[in-house]
């Protein structure tokens, strides 16, 4: 079996050793790529989220265009990003069919059939994913910022005044990251009416609705949206009660990057062991 | 060649497969018979790497499937003929297998073309029949052009002429010099299909032969199994006077 041993080549694998993710072949990420936009609700998911963005930013901002907030300031930067709490949730739909839909439609079996190393589907799948989360969380980001300050008018302020490329680095850092938890909490629960039943009443309902309950907010502040939130809106209004909090906005970012990374481990764990 | 040995596998309070040993040989057509849930299935799942074995082990080319650099050019299967996403066109279920192997894209459409979905291929699997689905899940087993093809009830839903198309197919492909392991309910279809068979009844093995020793002693293939695999069958209808 000549052939065979040249095709091995020295890649046999050492029995009892763990095998980690590594840098995926490109030819891997490429076949994810094709899963991706071979599905038509990749394009609407991902449309959805920029129109959305865009869209409330731009009625956010043309109906308090000469308002003043009660307390007398005025927070140019809050109406550029409110739209992305609407926005999260078709980016967190996109990345749910993308992770969980290989359960939900048996995909997993001929994908880990291609790709026994688990750790390598697991790899490039995220390096598959990340890129366009960050080019549509950008688009997200930059249109929200443009399409507010336009409709401000002379309130408005442009992107090289202080602050604006902190809050729109921050607001798309934010998107990916909570795409990414959503990632890996669809990998742990294989499903995707599990993921969107837990995930979306998370960031939809029980964070921020729970997150305005007084009682409530010295454990909900932690929770990943409410941490991640804060640095779109503290920029312009930092003693702002409403946006209270007990950390900065940066350590919130922390926080929220902390959640990420432990989902995404998470459903790597999950996928290592379990049958499909 | 397949060599499965000492295999068990357990789900919590059942055992699905309890040492299970046999090879399957190149060359020929093996038929994997057996009742609902004796385990074949769950065999064909642990050959590919998709669920551990509580012990044992499942070589193919003399190497576990994990250790294989490119699956697909080794092994080719089909489990299950809904594994794949509705929403895509069969084009793009090839397309996307191809692209893990690097496997050039006139192989695919020369796959689509021999399958007999060529008409069909940009439309999207939800509109498939299971006809149409059994074939797409045969094109993806041939993708990688593999020396050894697992195919679960691939005639599953097939219309008399894919029946035909299908025992040609794996007739050719053992006759190559493949290892050809296929599981079927279909007593008169494996009859004409299969040169070797492996019964296995409650996870064990209940007879690994040729067809020319089972049907010699039984006079069918129907008959052989049938007494194989009586008190064996987990599910089955009422003997009694219903009909």
């Amino acid at each position: 079996m000549a052939d065979q041993d040249t095709r091995m080549g020295g890649n046999r694998w050492a029995p009892g050793r763990t095998e980690w993710p590594t840098l995926p072949r490109p030819g891997l990420v490429r076949a994810e790529w094709v899963k991706m936009w071979s599905l038509r609700s990749s394009a609407w998911t991902l449309g959805a989220t920029v129109a959305a963005a865009v869209g409330l930013a731009l009625l956010l901002a043309a109906s308090s265009r000469d308002h003043t907030s009660v307390d007398g300031r005025f927070d140019p930067l809050f109406y550029s990003f409110y739209g992305l709490t609407l926005a999260q949730l078709a980016l967190v739909v996109f990345t749910i069919m993308v992770v969980a839909g290989e359960y939900s439609t048996g995909t997993i079996r001929p994908s880990l059939a291609a790709l026994p190393r688990r750790g390598h589907f697991y790899a490039a799948k995220i390096a598959a994913t990340v890129p366009i989360l960050v080019a549509t969380s950008l688009v997200a980001a930059l249109g929200g910022f443009a399409a507010a300050q336009a409709a401000l008018g002379s309130r408005g302020v442009s992107i090289t005044t202080p602050g604006s490329g902190r809050a729109i680095v921050g607001a798309t850092l934010y998107l990916v990251l909570i795409s990414m938890f959503a990632f890996g909490v669809a990998m742990m629960l294989r499903s995707t009416v599990r993921a969107l039943a837990i995930l979306l009443p998370m960031l939809f309902l029980g964070s921020q609705g729970l997150g305005n309950m007084p009682g409530l907010r010295p454990v909900t502040q932690f929770l990943p949206d409410q941490a991640g939130l804060l640095i779109m809106h503290i920029v312009g209004s930092p003693d702002d009660p409403a946006f209270a909090r007990a950390y900065g906005p940066w350590a919130g970012m922390a926080i929220l990057t902390a959640w990420t990374c432990i989902a995404v481990v998470g459903g790597w764990l999950v996928l290592r062991r379990t049958d499909v | 060649m397949i060599e499965v040995r000492n295999l068990h596998k357990r789900y919590r309070a059942t055992v699905a497969v309890d040492a299970l040993t046999f090879d399957v040989h190149p060359g020929h057509v093996t038929g994997f018979l057996g009742p609902n849930g004796s385990g074949k299935s769950t065999t064909m799942r642990v050959a590919l790497a998709l669920s551990a074995p509580t012990r044992g082990e499942v070589l193919i080319s003399g190497q576990a499937y994990r250790n294989l650099r490119h699956p697909l050019r080794e092994v080719g299967a089909l489990l299950d003929a809904g594994d794949a996403h509705p929403g895509r066109t069969a084009r793009d279920h090839l397309r996307w297998l191809a692209a893990t192997h690097g496997i050039p894209r006139r192989r695919v459409d020369e796959l689509l073309e021999s399958v007999g979905l060529a008409a069909a291929a940009d439309r999207r699997i939800a509109g498939f029949s299971l006809g149409m689905r059994q074939r797409l899940g045969i094109a993806a087993a041939l993708l990688g052009d593999p020396r050894t093809v697992l195919l679960d009830e691939p005639v599953n839903g097939l219309d008399p002429d894919g029946v035909r198309w299908v025992r040609m197919l794996m007739r050719g492909l053992a006759a190559e010099g493949r290892t050809v392991l296929v599981s079927s309910h279909l007593m008169t279809e494996m009859e004409l299909t299969a040169d070797r068979l492996i019964v296995i009844g409650r996870g064990r093995l209940i007879t690994d032969t040729t067809l020319t020793e089972l049907t010699a002693e039984h006079g069918s293939l129907e008959a052989a199994y049938v007494h194989m695999t009586a008190g064996m069958v987990d599910y089955q209808a009422g003997s009694g006077g219903f009909w």
